[in-house]
């Protein structure tokens, strides 16, 4: 109780609610405890009244017309690139790629950057903890091409050690692909300390940052990162848009991804040439509105103390973590040391999909599943989990609610 | 509590999740399948021994699952024991139905009663695969014989 009071007391900000119009809803009748943004996060007036008032009055096809509107938005389209590359700190603007969301931005590396380089036996070296979407791509490359995974543990504690990733990697490894932060453990990778080890033996690294790009700082620069992937609606933005971060000196080396409007520069019946990065990876008509609307969530997020938001959420995190400390009947899957704020757990004799069922009738959103997961999943020895993620929305009466419904869980399951 | 949450995990729900009936494996089978729900996981095997009347003689499930799925399969392999194929599979029509929340006329008297516990399901849209998982599985399993895998 002290350790919470404690968290509480250097916990100053104050979450902008008002923002939010859903959360003053009630589900069943009970207040809206959003607890799933690790899933998808909800989205304040400010997005959304920039994608109407852009659709209103500025709207028509991008790099197309010569007319007024076609120019304003591509104007529109061109500034949410920028955003993105201040966002994310890259050199240029060019070195962003727009894409329809974080799977589509690793796919796109796999099919346009790595498949070209694998050769049977080649080694690509990824994380227990990833998610599906940086995994299946991976897999790709191995059914098609004979590419070899190269699995890389993490302790109990759901924590990365690094000395593992030199273990991992070799003279065959052609990529290091891994989550910047776990959408399940919550662990967050130190990239950098990757990226300095994999560059040491010539090996590029992806960071899938659908996670961590929200939560922690992802300066792809000072990281010296290849790729980074983030996705729109994580980040308070639209569905349907994400981007890739790509080193100029790759993107250029790389072959096309998509075929179709846009990437070309130029078609004839026998022959077909391409655009230069980063059109040359966006074929056909992009997400034009997503794109305004992820420019006003970055500017949203870019109105906050980021620190001060990150303090919050980890306080958020250590007062679940401490309120579930005492139950003996739950376990809590991922405690590693400057985890961000997801809190995954088992419950002895209770699935996680019937807990989550109860907590839903107490309006309390939370997920329940493998997460797109699961190899970790069997790297914990587990089907599911339930899992509470907390955004800069989230509050302590949040919380609260959540231990109260999973008190009641037990005594209608337990 | 919420009447539906209280429907949906009423005490024989809990009693067939926490003791399946008819539960392990089943050396003698003449049939069997497995299901899987991508959604959450949880898998469920479906033992069944099929006589040459077209009887099922015994049938077992294992697998993993919430109480829902578990509960189901026990309260399917508890009735469906000594009927003919073509039985079970009009029992799984009329299951089918009602945990869709729709009518369901095929099940009668004694059927319609047991299974009236499972109606509740209906009220939660988002769970009624975890009831129909080892139905499904058992329909499959009594199509395809011993090689039946349904997702």
């Amino acid at each position: 109780m002290m350790a919470q009071t404690k968290l509480r007391a250097v916990d100053s900000f104050v979450p902008p609610r008002g923002d939010f119009e859903i959360l003053s809803r009630e589900i069943y009748g009970k207040p809206l405890v959003y607890l799933d943004s690790a899933a998808s996060a909800q989205k304040p007036r400010q997005v959304l009244q920039a994608m109407t008032a852009f659709a209103e009055s500025e709207y028509a096809n991008v790099h197309r017309g010569v007319h007024y509107l076609s120019a304003t938005a591509t104007e529109r389209y061109e500034g949410a690139r920028e955003a993105v590359r201040r966002f994310l700190n890259a050199a240029q603007t060019d070195e962003i790629v727009f894409t329809k969301g974080g799977t589509e931005a690793i796919n796109l590396v796999a099919a346009s950057f790595l498949a070209p380089l694998i050769q049977p036996g080649d080694e690509i070296v990824l994380t227990v903890m990833e998610h599906h979407s940086n995994i299946v791509p991976w897999h790709f490359l191995r059914e098609r091409q004979g590419a070899v995974l190269k699995w890389v543990d993490v302790r109990d504690d759901g924590s990365l050690d690094i000395e593992a990733f030199d273990a991992a990697i070799g003279p065959k490894t052609k990529l290091v692909a891994v989550a910047h932060m776990s959408n399940v453990l919550g662990t967050v990778a130190p990239l950098k300390e990757i990226v300095t080890r994999a560059h040491a033996k010539g090996v590029p690294v992806l960071a899938d940052g659908c996670q961590g790009a929200v939560h922690e700082t992802a300066d792809v620069q000072d990281l010296d990162i290849d790729f980074y992937a983030i996705t729109g609606h994580k980040l308070y933005g639209p569905t349907g848009i994400g981007a890739l971060y790509g080193k100029r000196a790759h993107l250029k080396t790389m072959r096309p991804f998509n075929g179709g409007g846009e990437m070309i520069r130029e078609v004839t019946q026998d022959l077909v040439t391409y655009a230069d990065p980063p059109a040359r990876f966006e074929a056909g008509t992009p997400p034009i509105i997503e794109s305004v609307g992820l420019a006003a969530a970055i500017d949203y997020m870019a109105g906050f103390d980021r620190a001060a938001v990150k303090a919050h959420e980890a306080s958020l995190l250590a007062a679940a973590r401490e309120a579930v400390r005492p139950l003996n009947w739950l376990r809590v899957v991922g405690d590693a040391p400057g985890k961000g704020a997801i809190l995954s757990f088992e419950t002895e004799g209770m699935h996680a999909h019937d807990v989550a069922t109860i907590l839903d009738r107490e309006g309390v959103a939370v997920r329940a599943g493998h997460h797109c997961a699961q190899p970790l999943m069997e790297r914990f020895g587990t089907a599911s989990t339930t899992r509470a993620s907390f955004a800069l929305y989230n509050t302590h009466a949040d919380v609260e609610a959540l231990v109260a419904a999973l008190h009641k869980a037990r005594k209608i399951l337990g | 509590m919420d009447d539906s949450l209280r429907e949906l995990y009423q005490e024989v729900i809990l009693d067939h999740s926490r003791h399946p009936r008819h539960f392990g494996p089943l050396e003698a089978a003449t049939h069997e399948g497995e299901g899987h729900n991508p959604l959450c996981g949880d898998r469920v095997k479906i033992y069944l021994v099929v006589d040459d009347a077209g009887r099922i003689a015994d049938i077992k499930f294992e697998g993993k699952g919430c109480a829902i799925s578990q509960a189901s399969a026990s309260l399917m392999t508890d009735m469906i024991a000594g009927r003919t194929v073509a039985e079970a599979e009009k029992l799984m029509d009329g299951f089918l139905h009602m945990v869709k929340g729709e009518d369901a006329m095929d099940l009668v008297g004694d059927d319609r009663e047991r299974l009236d516990i499972m109606a509740g399901v209906s009220a939660f849209p988002m769970r009624v695969k975890c009831a129909t998982l080892a139905w499904h599985t058992m329909k499959s399993a009594l199509e395809h014989g011993m090689a039946a895998k349904t997702t």
